[in-house]
């Protein structure tokens, strides 16, 4: 439900344009207790609504949406525009946006997991909505006329009958004089007569971003602000025994060194500590942060070893695990099988490296702090720089600018911190940059992860049992001490909800300590997990010497949902229910037939080429890949083209959910032929991008994407590309080769003739 | 102080002679379209033209490029073709590397205005994206390149 309060009477607004017609939006999830608060909110006076977003129209007909989303290159800012104008019946040129500080007052800000458009779809319908009927209203009392001749169209109020119209300029201040419609009578208007949504129109931010002059974190600067570089422990957990400044003291530029107290292990969102040196430049700090003299006490992670641990990992998922999901018995039908397999897979540590690195902006004046910052989680970094600064909640602001990419990494809050602490300490507006090797050395990475996969076959080539074992650091970690328990939001990903229709299926995680600071990926855990499910199925579907396509398609066995409750799961869903959102095998086999019908799937191929498939589910969209790939004799290999269809719902900005896809092909093919991290006596080995090796501009193969029209309610769109690719590719080299991968990133030298 | 010249502006920058280019057009000028992403030389975002050729900004310092011509992406006509390729193929997705992409294939159309593919593919290698826009940059630099034919 969606509840829509008048604001324009009440001074809530500072800031925003004059008078005119203002509407907060109060956002209800679908849980029975939210329920419960709505029929309690309803009963009780406006002013017990917090509203989480705002929609303004000025009396010059303006229109302004407030974007409480953090807006990291999948087009959100633009989506909840178009959402808007649509149902406003508003003309695109006339909608603006403003970015959203952090406040609780928007409800949930934490832009994360591909959900946004889930969330804020209908809310964002309703309020337009509403507002266009307020102006209906205000037309038929300026014309006392009656309301059913009037109607809102391209940014006016037509009077049918005669023709008259009245802008929504002129019609602002009538509307915010009237009462809001209570929610039943709100009428949504027919999606088909949608201009915007489902359309392709050029995003918001383009032309700002092509000359320059959109803000990023870095980018935020102010008269007299101080520049500083951070030297951190280089192991986790870490801290400065002791520092010379001299050296750092020497350089031009340099005006202070200064140590940021380390948080307590683990960290969760709070900094790591180090050595601050500020500068009136970035490269000054850099320079003299180069002449510190440290010395670390290296902590409990000092002998951590990637390679030690991958052996600790693989250790664990040759034993039992702690049962996730469990069906017949699978060491009865595993004994009873015509044909066993077994196959180990490895994901690495990885870092999210976005283009932008951490950076952040803070200014302490008169007892207020103010942040500025790449974030995707306004709100979450205001509890932690209240937490970290002793500032009070009142007094700090955060401010979201754009992000140069996010991935997880600026749900983060820990540079947000380091400036905020800088700022109050130095009573000067300052700004932290990260450097590209802090922001591969002291990242929150994605987990390493080594599973175990164990199948049977009957005699007839058809999957009896599965056994799946996952061993990987839970995140939980990252935020409690001793954390080892797997996450069950990480074992949602991918690996609780596996799709396939097998008699005796079991389903075990391992409890593994953490050695280093963790967080979230795009995509996150599905990135192992599919590649583990989509490998071993085909695995499967070669020992059996049948089609992988036409394999996967019959042990989906849909269409069927599954059925969390009878088998005692508790399926975490991605927050989403899942009377709404059920995982729907159906749409995972009619998108694995678009791919397989629009690919060329079957069609001949060259010797060493090959074609491989692979489909999964995640953040309740539906995705599945065929890669075309050609292995030389000397083991080079080209990714030649892939087809790519999403399944989101309805689809709100079709050219963005497009770019997503071929981002999501070239994030993915990242995973096959990019960098891994690893560790050694704690430190992370690589430092930039000459060791950390992300795919460039020659390696774009062919690409097409498809779309999957359908009413079906709006789900992700930034995460669900990416799982599929990587065992689509690895599939379709063991189609070319004969050489099964089971290693990211891969190994090339494995590819030899 | 050593003197820059700067989208056809004089700037007189007090910064010591081996500062790189980058820091003294963000910090000391004030543009902050040209942008860092590794320092090294490897990612390409902070691309600018000096004397009319693409060039890493992290890469030079301002005793190198005293008295030459640099163009930051501030500095390119709100006209370029690159720029309505880029626009009307839709090729940022968060932006971040866009000043490099533009600034590489701006670059590389004033010298060689009908590139083959493999230059293409080779100046538009240039440049990190992690948005994997990849292949929106190539087909909108064929596009110019092809409506320049």
């Amino acid at each position: 439900m969606t509840r829509i309060v008048n604001l324009s009477r009440r001074k809530m607004l500072k800031g925003m344009a004059g008078s005119g017609l203002i509407l907060g939006i109060q956002f209800t999830g679908r849980s029975k207790a939210a329920g419960e608060k709505e029929k309690a909110a309803l009963a009780g006076p406006p002013a017990n609504f917090a509203p989480n977003a705002y929609i303004a129209i000025d009396q010059n007909g303006l229109v302004t949406l407030t974007v409480h989303r953090s807006e990291m290159g999948q087009g959100i800012r633009t989506s909840l525009a178009m959402i808007l104008a649509d149902e406003l019946a508003a003309s695109w040129p006339r909608v603006t946006v403003r970015q959203a500080d952090g406040d609780a007052k928007y409800g949930d800000q934490d832009t994360n997991k591909s959900r946004s458009i889930r969330l804020f779809y209908t809310p964002i319908r309703r309020a337009g909505a509403t507002a266009r009927q307020m102006l209906e209203v205000a037309a038929a009392q300026t014309w006392h006329a009656s309301i059913r001749d009037c109607r809102a169209v391209d940014h006016e109020v037509i009077h049918i009958p005669t023709g008259r119209t009245l802008s929504f300029g002129q019609l602002a201040k009538g509307a915010s004089m009237l009462p809001v419609p209570t929610p039943e009578k709100v009428r949504l208007l027919d999606a088909s007569s949608y201009r915007y949504v489902g359309h392709t129109i050029p995003s918001i931010d383009l032309v700002p971003m092509l000359r320059g002059k959109a803000i990023f974190g870095a980018d935020v600067a102010v008269q007299g602000m101080r520049f500083a570089s951070i030297e951190r422990c280089p192991v986790y957990g870490g801290k400065a025994v002791s520092f010379d400044p001299k050296g750092a003291l020497a350089v031009h530029g340099v005006e202070r060194v200064i140590e940021i107290p380390a948080a307590a292990t683990p960290t969760g969102h709070l900094p790591l500590g180090g050595i601050a040196v500020i500068a009136n430049n970035s490269w000054s700090a850099e320079q003299g942060r180069k002449q510190l003299k440290v010395q670390w006490d290296l902590g409990p992670n000092a002998t951590h070893d990637s390679t030690a641990y991958r052996a600790e990992l693989e250790v664990a998922v040759r034993k039992p695990g702690h049962v996730v999901r469990s069906a017949g018995n699978f060491d009865a039908a595993f004994a009873l099988s015509a044909k066993k397999l077994t196959a180990e897979y490895f994901t690495p540590y990885l870092a999210q490296a976005m283009m932008e690195p951490p950076a952040a902006f803070a200014e302490a004046s008169g007892g207020k702090l103010l942040v500025v910052a790449p974030t995707q989680d306004p709100q979450g970094a205001k509890t932690a720089i209240v937490q970290f600064t002793g500032v009070p909640e009142s007094d700090v602001t955060v401010r979201p600018t754009l992000l140069g990419g996010g991935a997880g990494r600026k749900a983060m809050h820990d540079f947000l911190c380091e400036a905020a602490w800088l700022a109050k300490t130095l009573s000067a507006p300052v700004k932290v940059t990260w450097s590209r090797e802090d922001d591969l050395r002291h990242d929150y990475y994605h987990p390493m992860c080594v599973q175990r996969l164990e199948g049977g076959l009957d005699k007839n080539g058809g999957p009896i049992a599965w056994r799946h074992r996952t061993a990987f650091p839970s995140l939980a970690a990252t935020f409690q001490a001793n954390a080892t328990t797997p996450d069950a939001d990480q074992l949602g990903e991918g690996f609780t909800d596996m799709p396939y229709l097998i008699p005796n299926l079991r389903l075990e995680a391992a409890s593994v300590p953490a050695h280093m600071r963790l967080g979230w990926f795009r995509s996150s855990m599905n990135i192992p997990h599919a590649f583990a499910i989509c490998s071993f199925i085909d695995e499967m579907a070669a020992a059996t010497g049948k089609d992988p396509a036409n394999f996967i398609e019959i042990y989906l066995a849909g269409p069927r949902k599954i059925d969390f409750k009878a088998l005692q799961v508790d399926y975490p869903n991605y927050g989403g229910s899942i009377q709404d959102y059920p995982v729907d095998v159906g749409r995972m086999q009619s998108i694995l037939q678009l791919v397989v019908d629009r690919s060329g799937w079957g069609e001949q191929l060259m010797p060493r080429q090959g074609r491989g498939i692979a489909v999964h589910r995640s953040y309740l969209s539906y995705a599945a890949a065929v890669a075309l790939v050609q292995v030389s004799p000397e083991g080079e290999l080209a990714v030649q083209r892939i087809d790519i269809a999403i399944d989101c719902g309805v689809t709100v900005y079709p050219d963005r959910v497009k770019a997503l896809m071929e981002d999501a092909v070239l994030f993915g093919i990242n995973l096959t032929l990019g960098s891994g991290i690893t560790v050694k006596n704690g430190a992370v080995e690589q430092a930039n991008f000459d060791t950390y090796r992300i795919v460039r501009a020659h390696l774009t193969p062919e690409i097409h994407v498809y779309i999957v029209p359908t009413s079906a309610l709006p789900t992700g769109a930034a995460d669900p590309g990416v799982p599929v690719v990587a065992p689509a590719i690895c599939n379709a080299i063991f189609a070319a080769t004969g050489k099964r991968i089971r290693t990211l990133p891969i190994d090339v030298t494995e590819l030899h003739g | 102080m050593i003197a820059l010249r700067i989208n056809g502006n004089a700037h007189n920058v007090d910064a010591d002679p081996k500062m790189p280019l980058l820091w003294a057009i963000r910090d000391l000028v004030g543009l902050t379209g040209t942008k860092y992403g590794c320092g090294i030389g490897a990612c390409g975002v902070c691309t600018v033209h000096v004397d009319g050729e693409a060039r890493l900004a992290c890469k030079l310092t301002v005793e190198q490029v005293s008295g030459k011509e640099i163009t930051t992406i501030e500095g390119l006509p709100e006209t370029h073709p690159v720029l309505r390729a880029w626009a009307a193929v839709g090729v940022p997705q968060c932006g971040y590397c866009q000043p490099g992409q533009v600034m590489q294939a701006a670059a590389l159309l004033k010298q060689n205005p009908n590139p083959a593919d493999e230059d293409i593919v080779k100046t538009m290698s240039a440049v990190l994206c992690r948005c994997g826009t990849y292949p929106r940059s190539l087909t909108a630099l064929k596009l110019v390149s092809r409506g320049k034919k």
